[in-house]
């Protein structure tokens, strides 16, 4: 009797038949899984209750009672432990944000000097990259922390430039802004010169592709954001109040404080990742063939044009997965702050907060999923910019 | 199918077994006695307390409660393995069975009793929270520190008391934590703060670790109650009576005079019925607590009285030379005092 697939076999039973079987097999396995979580589930919250630790989410709602260095927004002393939250998430993201801009901007340029035609800048470069893309990010921080930002004097022998800007071993003091009532107009006429631009920038792009025409939109459009709200501004007088740090007591008191955790930290995350970047850059310039410049240059376009339109496109192409790792490796190295007491959210929420809670499972469980989500959004952003820039196939 | 029975079968089976293993996990007396020694959380290095000599031995007032429950138990002072854990990592490696005893100049407080499932097993240490400044800054009193700088160990009581005492003077100050003292006592050194507080037993600890300690001045303000003393897991009770009375045992042994030189002699030859009961000579107390016999002899010969620690590891015998005070005994002025064994 030949097998067909067709014709079920009569003599077989249901367990023979490969399709129920598969079934079986899946669904076994989900059980499995299924059983294993409810078992460790229900294991830690037998072991917690056994053992008289508080579970749940309600501690939240505790004030928290502690003081933080660095806080984006207002807090006290008596605001709850999801505040603190908060405050450690923006602590987490504002020294992420500032180590992917300045390594995004550091690393191109290192990239492209790699690959100059001057000796000394191209073998410079690649001295940087293998030095820093070599010592781990943890000592990089200690050297920045303990090294340099240690040995700057003390408040009452502050570096300083003109009396308004002044440098100790608390930080750098600048005098920071409060807006009056020039800012608002300024702000106003910023506001009417954006969207005059874009009516002109749509103009102009009409009008070339009829007439073939150009329009110096980039330098019109400048002249109006920066010009118009200038002149506001200086019509209605000055746009801020400056309040300026001032010596009083211990620290100076007033102005705009950066901690020196914050520097460290920034200085040695993206002087880190600038490394990597450099190479992905040169990795992604060199892979566009030269063919293309030599082709962009039979058609008579100008240099600049050629890095614009045919170069970097072609380039971003190859240079975006690899970028997106690097952004997600400075989101999740930022943790190491708590080596040097940066209030980031590990160091105050997964840290202090555990400690003074006890409740690790939903500290460390509410944690990881912060990195798990800043990750992913970052991988979000940036592979819709991939496919953005991708080659479309016709 | 047949092979799918039996996997469900061995899952079933696995799910029974894990559930039933779980609710008679065994007691930390018996994993203890069954591996021949005690696994201690001790500081990450704080001198009269818990760090490590010369010979790279770990000593110390919270390190001998260790060695004490171990010379109750085994007889054996030196069957103890250390862990030096940071504030911030101590509750977690208790909690999570890391360590058997947590020993580890820790305030006992209604929350860590209630909430993270601790049991304090008495009081080895009355302290409270001070500051410690530099002398050049003209500091006399706390009160004079609105808008300065503070260190702190991050996780820890003082973190709140400090908040709680700026907030009541109306003052100001910046929070500057670390994980490890040494890193804030460094950073005091350094100029990053102007203050740096903690216990104040710490702070003479720390004092002696600076570079120039004489520039440097403990101010007479102590803004909380830290009472410190060795904490275990709940739930385990014939544990947590081992180690409470491995502390009783040396406080109540200085109280009678009992000391590591003659603990022997009286052990045999003493006619006080309060200190035969102790060494064992009458009753059985050690077995009713699950210890051997002479379990308080050993507790004395090998570690000492409460009294003899104290003044070799911080007292007037020890380069911290902090006087008794609070913790000296209850009929001397302070607060030590222990139940009677009975």
């Amino acid at each position: 009797m030949q097998p067909n697939a067709n014709s079920p076999r009569v003599t077989g039973s249901l367990l023979t038949d490969p399709k129920f079987r598969a079934w079986i097999f899946q669904i076994l396995a989900v059980i499995a899984v299924i059983a294993a979580g409810w078992y460790l589930f229900n294991n830690t919250q037998h072991n917690l209750n056994s053992r008289g630790i508080s579970s749940g989410f309600g501690f939240l709602q505790q004030s928290a009672g502690f003081g933080i260095l660095q806080s984006l927004v207002d807090y006290t002393e008596s605001d709850s432990y999801a505040r603190v939250f908060v405050i450690g998430l923006l602590n987490t993201l504002l020294v992420s944000v500032l180590g992917i801009v300045f390594a995004t901007l550091l690393g191109f340029l290192l990239g492209v000097a790699r690959l100059s035609h001057n000796w000394l800048i191209s073998k410079l470069a690649t001295l940087y990259i293998e030095i820093f893309r070599n010592i781990p990010p943890l000592l990089q921080i200690f050297f920045w922390y303990f090294a340099v930002l240690r040995n700057v004097p003390g408040p009452r022998q502050s570096l300083d430039v003109g009396e308004t800007v002044f440098l100790n071993i608390r930080g750098l003091y600048l005098p920071s802004p409060t807006p009056t009532e020039g800012f608002w107009a300024a702000l106003a006429a910023f506001i009417v010169a954006a969207v005059i631009s874009i009516y002109i920038g749509i103009k102009a792009k009409q009008r070339r592709e009829a007439t073939g025409r150009r329009f110096p939109v980039l330098l019109t459009t400048l002249g109006l954001l920066f010009g118009l709200p200038t002149i506001v501004g200086l019509l209605f007088g000055n746009p801020f109040v400056w309040e300026m740090p001032e010596l009083k007591g211990f620290n100076f008191q007033g102005g705009f404080v950066v901690i020196p955790e914050l520097v460290a930290l920034t200085l040695a995350l993206s002087i880190y990742t600038a490394a990597f970047i450099a190479e992905i850059v040169r990795a992604g310039i060199m892979s566009v063939s030269h063919g293309q410049t030599e082709a962009a240059d039979s058609l008579g376009l100008r240099r600049g044009v050629t890095l614009r339109l045919v170069i970097i496109p072609q380039a971003l192409r190859v240079i975006i997965p690899p970028l997106t790792s690097q952004y997600l490796n400075l989101a999740k190295n930022s943790s190491l702050a708590a080596a040097i007491g940066y209030p980031d959210l590990v160091s105050l929420f997964a840290g202090t907060v555990l400690n003074q809670t006890g409740q690790a499972i939903e500290t460390i469980s509410i944690t990881m999923s912060v990195y798990l989500a800043i990750s992913l959004a970052i991988s979000l952003l940036m592979n819709s910019y991939n496919k953005r820039m991708a080659l479309v196939e016709r | 199918m047949k092979f799918a029975k039996t996997t469900l079968a061995a899952l079933a089976a696995a799910v029974t077994l894990g559930v039933s293993v779980q609710a008679q996990a065994g007691t930390t007396l018996d994993a203890v006695k069954a591996k021949g020694f005690v696994q201690c959380g001790i500081s990450d290095g704080l001198p009269g307390f818990s760090y490590a000599d010369s010979k790279g031995q770990y000593i110390g007032l919270d390190v001998d409660v260790c060695r004490a429950v171990a010379a109750a138990l085994f007889g054996d002072a030196t069957k103890v393995k250390y862990t030096p854990l940071t504030a911030k990592e101590r509750f977690t490696a208790l909690q999570s069975g890391e360590v058997d005893v947590l020993s580890r100049n820790t305030t006992w407080t209604s929350s860590r009793d209630a909430a993270m499932g601790l049991n304090f097993a008495g009081v080895n240490y009355y302290d409270g929270q001070g500051f410690l400044v530099n002398k050049k800054l003209g500091v006399t009193s706390a009160k004079e520190l609105d808008g300065a700088a503070v260190c702190i160990q991050a996780g820890t009581t003082t973190e709140l008391n400090l908040a709680d005492y700026f907030r009541a003077g109306n003052m100001k100050y910046t929070p500057i934590t670390y994980d490890k003292s040494d890193e804030s006592a460094k950073a005091l050194e350094a100029g990053r703060c102007d203050v740096l507080t903690s216990d104040q037993s710490q702070l003479y600890a720390q004092r002696i670790k600076l570079a120039k300690p004489d520039d440097y001045v403990v101010l007479p303000e102590v803004i909380s109650k830290e009472p410190l003393g060795p904490a275990v897991r709940q739930g385990d009770a014939d544990w947590f009576n081992i180690v409470k009375w491995s502390l009783f045992a040396m406080v109540n042994a200085e109280e009678m005079g009992v000391t590591s030189a003659n603990v022997e002699d009286l052990a045999k030859n003493s006619t006080n019925p309060d200190v035969r009961r102790l060494l064992g000579a009458e009753g059985e107390f050690g077995k009713d607590l699950k210890l051997p016999q002479d379990w308080a002899v050993q507790i004395v010969k090998q570690v000492g009285n409460y009294g003899e620690t104290f003044d070799r590891n911080v007292g007037a015998g020890s380069d911290l030379k902090i006087a008794r005070g609070l913790n000296d005994l209850w009929n001397k002025g302070g607060l030590q005092y222990a139940p009677p064994v009975r």
